[in-house]
């Protein structure tokens, strides 16, 4: 499924041109990736390459960071995505079964999106509530004290409200 | 340079005439928790609620109020109800449903809801609390303890029983040197007012006016600047927090973050303002050298020595950094800490900034904690505003800003010469250190990082004195540490405790203990550097050198409780795993090692391991420590090594026997049909997710071993104990 994504938006190319004032531009690469991909679900190609000649750094440089940290994302995922806290806390608590759940419930394992787009399924460490582990996060949405038998229901909560 | 202190008296006068001109002290403050966790827990559509009820009723005179986390999690949301005229009351897993309760019953009506208050006390209604200082710090061996010397004369005046209320409290922070050891301090509430007495005749004197007569008895009220006493006054009764010493959680849970005021009303910029009404570097350094303070990041590097090597240093330019990385994955402090009072490590952060002539900061937070940052962002727009940032910060000669940058989901950032990459805008790789950041840091200049815990201290280092604060602690570890209690223990949350508590302290008086039930089996520290303390070193306490002595580390202040149901070699694979994850790559003992180690653990549990691999591991693991070249490799196999030597036998059942005792490792568990329980109801065979388990209804079923995924599924549908797991 390729989609074309447009060229980015002028509140990012507002903030890129602001980091360009202040001394040492290049060491805002990583906010401005942050950026985009709040904005765009993920860093496309296109994107990245659009970062590196208005930030003025080279591609490879710009490929090499969105590649070295986690956070960000090459590709698109789900409107939905589920994020199971694997943390110590959240493990000692059972996450692991949770996962599970959740592999078997949706049919798609870790790092994929299911088939009508709707969830991706992915791993966080540790959000810092771990007093109240074992914690799930759909979207921004944080779940916590989450039990096996919930996990249907968070998942036809979220069919529900999509209709 | 006179303007300093006149600019601090102009902003606390300022903070001050706002509060009084609300009329917040005569009105009924509902206070609704609103960090991450409590938020997880449902605090925002709780306070809404709260909203929604206050506009209905009309009333002005009921304020509500946000706070940060006061680090009880287990019971958030957390709702306090303070009316001018009682004890302060706190409700706990406060749900939609309760806010009208609490509503209508306590904040109109004046009567607490005994059933839904925190911990569950009853004794509420008493009509005054009296937190006395419990703490053996300024007491003699001989000396009754305060609150059996009240108890006593309570009696002896015949104040009836329900009138007091009577609390052993932790340390309340401070007593003023020259009564030291020859008077006890006392609070009382909901009055507010601290008693400092001699003798017996002394506290006859104050029963007798306050809790007979009900006057405050002024002539032996302290003035002492106590610091925990914000603290005390609103949840000195509940048992979780008066074994704490909340230092750097001291406004944590009560003050409203985003607030400068609420900030400055609580001793904040106090520090700032006599630094640099002083202008004198050099007694900054030297006042954190003598304090003791280590850093609280991990490495316990103290750090009034970090700062006189940046200090020392001739470049022009210099740096520091707060590092909010909090990669340990089970560890949520810092992100308490910047939710819950973001004001104290900006302050601690310019006046590190000034003892080491920096201009600029830079706090390193992680994406992961959106709040946090949010709080943040705000917090230091604010301190601009009112010039406590910027240029010429309070009317000084002394200029400095901070600006944000965000990590991205690597561990090794935390790392300090990786961390200094990314604040670059770089990859986070680790570099060889010496040069160390004082010498070279960002962008090749003297760089100042530390934990955010570390600059947490800093401010009240320097309003109370490093003398006082080296009183704390142990010989070699002073101050306090903040845990962030998860696992198997009941009240999971933040605890601050002097250094030197005993473990068992933590676990059972503050923690609660584990669920019933459950035996403790280990307490894992340092998270993926750190190790496992088995449960028969309970009483080992916490500092850096009896947590090292134990074959762990102090870290950063992850603390997990482990039980019986937990398995040594799945959780050690746990922390490899991360960590194996985690590695940057960039060096080949770490990279290549960590893998090879994790293979010999994938083996061990899922029954292929053998003797020898055992041995391997240990070799292993003392080899990457060894060779690697940043921190995280050098610690990767330390939660192996310390399970392999604490819980050797449990790693020797896992080869020897190819079983798993926790019945953790699922590859090691077998469940069977008992035949002579299963009535034939066929139940597991229609749960078993494979299809491997036949038999015809009312016949004893059998379990096909072969094709079993060891899902637990039959086990636990089975509602006649005809399934064994072993
Ligand atoms: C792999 C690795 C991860 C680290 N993560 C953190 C962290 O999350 N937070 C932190 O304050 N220090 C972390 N440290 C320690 C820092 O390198 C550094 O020692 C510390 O920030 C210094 O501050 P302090 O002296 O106040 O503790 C980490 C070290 C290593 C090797
Ligand atoms: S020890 Fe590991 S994390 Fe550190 S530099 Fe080497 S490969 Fe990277
Ligand atoms: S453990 Fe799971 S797979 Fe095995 S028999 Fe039971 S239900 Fe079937
Ligand atoms: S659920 Fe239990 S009793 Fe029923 S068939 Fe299975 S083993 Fe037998
Ligand atoms: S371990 Fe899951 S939130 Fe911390």
């Amino acid at each position: 499924m390729e989609t074309k994504t447009q060229s980015l938006n002028q509140a990012i190319l507002d903030f890129i041109d602001l980091c360009k004032t202040k001394p040492h531009a290049d060491s805002y690469l990583i906010a401005v990736l942050h950026k985009v991909q709040q904005t765009y679900g993920y860093l496309s190609e296109e994107h990245m390459y659009e970062v590196a000649q208005r930030l003025q750094v080279p591609t490879s440089v710009v490929s090499g960071v969105a590649t070295f940290y986690h956070f960000f994302r090459l590709q698109p995922r789900g409107k939905y995505a589920i994020s199971v806290c694997l943390g110590t806390a959240c493990f000692v608590k059972g996450a692991d079964k949770i996962l599970d759940a959740f592999r078997t419930e949706l049919g798609i394992e870790l790092g994929e999106t299911s088939s009508d787009g709707l969830f991706s399924l992915e791993v966080s460490r540790c959000l810092g509530v771990c007093a109240l582990a074992p914690v799930v996060t759909i979207n921004d949405t944080v779940y916590s004290n989450v039990t096996v038998k919930q996990v249907p229901q968070l998942i036809d909560q979220v069919r529900h409200a999509e209709g | 340079m006179q303007q300093t202190f006149e600019f601090y008296d102009a902003l606390y006068t300022t903070m001050l005439e706002q509060y009084l001109q609300s009329g917040m002290k005569q009105k009924t403050v509902i206070q609704v928790g609103s960090a991450t966790c409590e938020l997880a827990a449902g605090a925002a559509s709780v306070r809404d609620e709260f909203a929604k009820l206050i506009a209905a009723s009309g009333r002005d005179d009921i304020i509500l109020k946000q706070t940060g986390c006061t680090g009880r999690c287990a019971r958030e949301p957390i709702v306090g109800v303070f009316r001018p005229d009682q004890i302060p009351i706190k409700y706990e897993q406060v749900t939609i449903d309760k806010v009208q309760k609490i509503f209508q019953e306590h904040v109109i009506a004046g009567r607490p809801v005994t059933s839904l208050v925190l911990d569950k006390k009853t004794d509420i209604l008493y009509s005054y609390v009296a937190t006395v200082c419990s703490s053996s710090r300024c007491r003699s061996e001989e000396m009754e303890a305060s609150e059996d010397l009240l108890r006593r004369r309570l009696q002896a005046l015949q104040v009836p029983a329900g009138t007091v209320r009577i609390f052993p409290g932790g340390c309340l922070g401070l007593c003023e040197d020259e009564k030291k050891g020859s008077h006890r301090t006392m609070m009382v509430l909901p009055d507010k007012v601290i008693y400092a007495f001699a003798d017996e005749s002394q506290l006859d004197e104050i029963i007798d006016a306050h809790f007979i007569h009900g006057r405050v008895l002024k002539k032996y009220l302290t003035h002492t600047n106590f610091i925990t006493e914000q603290f005390f006054s609103l949840y000195g009764d509940v048992a979780f927090f008066n074994k704490q010493t909340r230092l750097t959680l001291r406004n944590s849970g009560l003050i409203d973050p985003e607030s400068l005021g609420d900030y400055v009303r609580n001793k904040g910029y106090e520090a700032l303002a006599k630094i640099l009404q002083r202008n004198e570097p050099a007694y900054v350094l030297e006042q954190l050298a003598r304090s003791g303070l280590r850093g609280r990041g991990g490495g316990g590097y103290p750090t009034g020595l970090k700062w006189q090597f940046a200090a020392d240093n001739p470049d022009p330019v210099k740096y520091v950094i707060c590092n909010a990385d909090e990669g340990d994955p089970g560890a949520f402090m810092d992100r308490s800490a910047l939710e819950g009072d973001p004001f104290i490590i900006l302050e601690g952060m310019t006046l590190g900034a000034f003892a080491v002539g920096a201009q600029q900061g830079y706090i390193y937070v992680r994406a992961e904690y959106p709040l946090a940052i949010e709080r943040l962002e705000k917090a230091i727009a604010v301190a601009r505003e009112h010039q406590l940032l910027g240029a010429n910060i309070m009317n000084s000669d002394f200029s400095f800003d901070i600006e944000i940058r965000l990590g991205a989901g690597a561990f090794v950032c935390g790392e300090e010469t990786a961390l200094m990459y990314s604040v670059e805008g770089k990859r986070g790789q680790p570099r060889i250190r010496p040069p160390f950041p004082t010498e070279s840091g960002l962008w090749g200049h003297p760089t100042v990082i530390n934990n955010v815990e570390t600059w947490a201290n800093v401010p009240t280092i320097l309003l109370y004195g490093a003398d006082w604060f080296a009183n704390i602690g142990t010989v070699k570890s002073k101050g306090t540490k903040v845990f962030a209690l998860a696992g198997k223990v009941i009240n999971t949350g933040l605890v601050e405790v002097p250094m030197g508590t005993a473990l068992r302290d933590i676990i059972y008086d503050i923690g609660g203990g584990l669920p019933p039930g459950r035996t403790l089996k280990a307490v894992q520290t340092g998270g993926p550097s750190g190790g496992c303390i088995p449960a028969s070193a309970i009483d080992t306490q916490v500092d850096y050198d009896s947590l090292a002595a134990v074959g762990s580390i102090m870290g950063s202040g992850g603390m997990i409780i482990l039980d019986d149901n937990d398995c040594m070699v799945a959780t050690a694979k746990f922390f490899l795993e991360f960590t194996q994850s985690e590695s940057c790559g960039k060096c080949v003992p770490c990279r290549e090692g960590t893998l090879r180690m994790l293979e010999i653990l994938e083996r061990i549990t899922t029954g292929h391991g053998t003797e020898e691999d055992l041995t391997k591991l240990e070799r292993l693991g003392d080899l990457v420590k060894k060779t690697s070249l940043c921190g995280l490799g050098q610690t990767a196999p330390n939660p192996v090594l310390s399970a392999l030597k604490n819980f050797r036998e449990e790693f020797e059942i896992h080869v020897r026997e190819k079983r798993c005792p926790a019945h953790k490792c699922s590859q090691l568990i077998r469940y069977e049909v008992r035949t002579d329980k299963c009535v034939g109801c066929t139940l597991c065979a229609r749960r078993c997710p494979v299809g491997c388990i036949s038999g015809s209804p009312k016949k004893p079923h059998t379990i096909h071993q072969a094709e079993c995924i060891k899902c637990g599924e039959c086990w636990s549908a089975c509602k006649f104990d005809a399934i064994s797991r072993d």
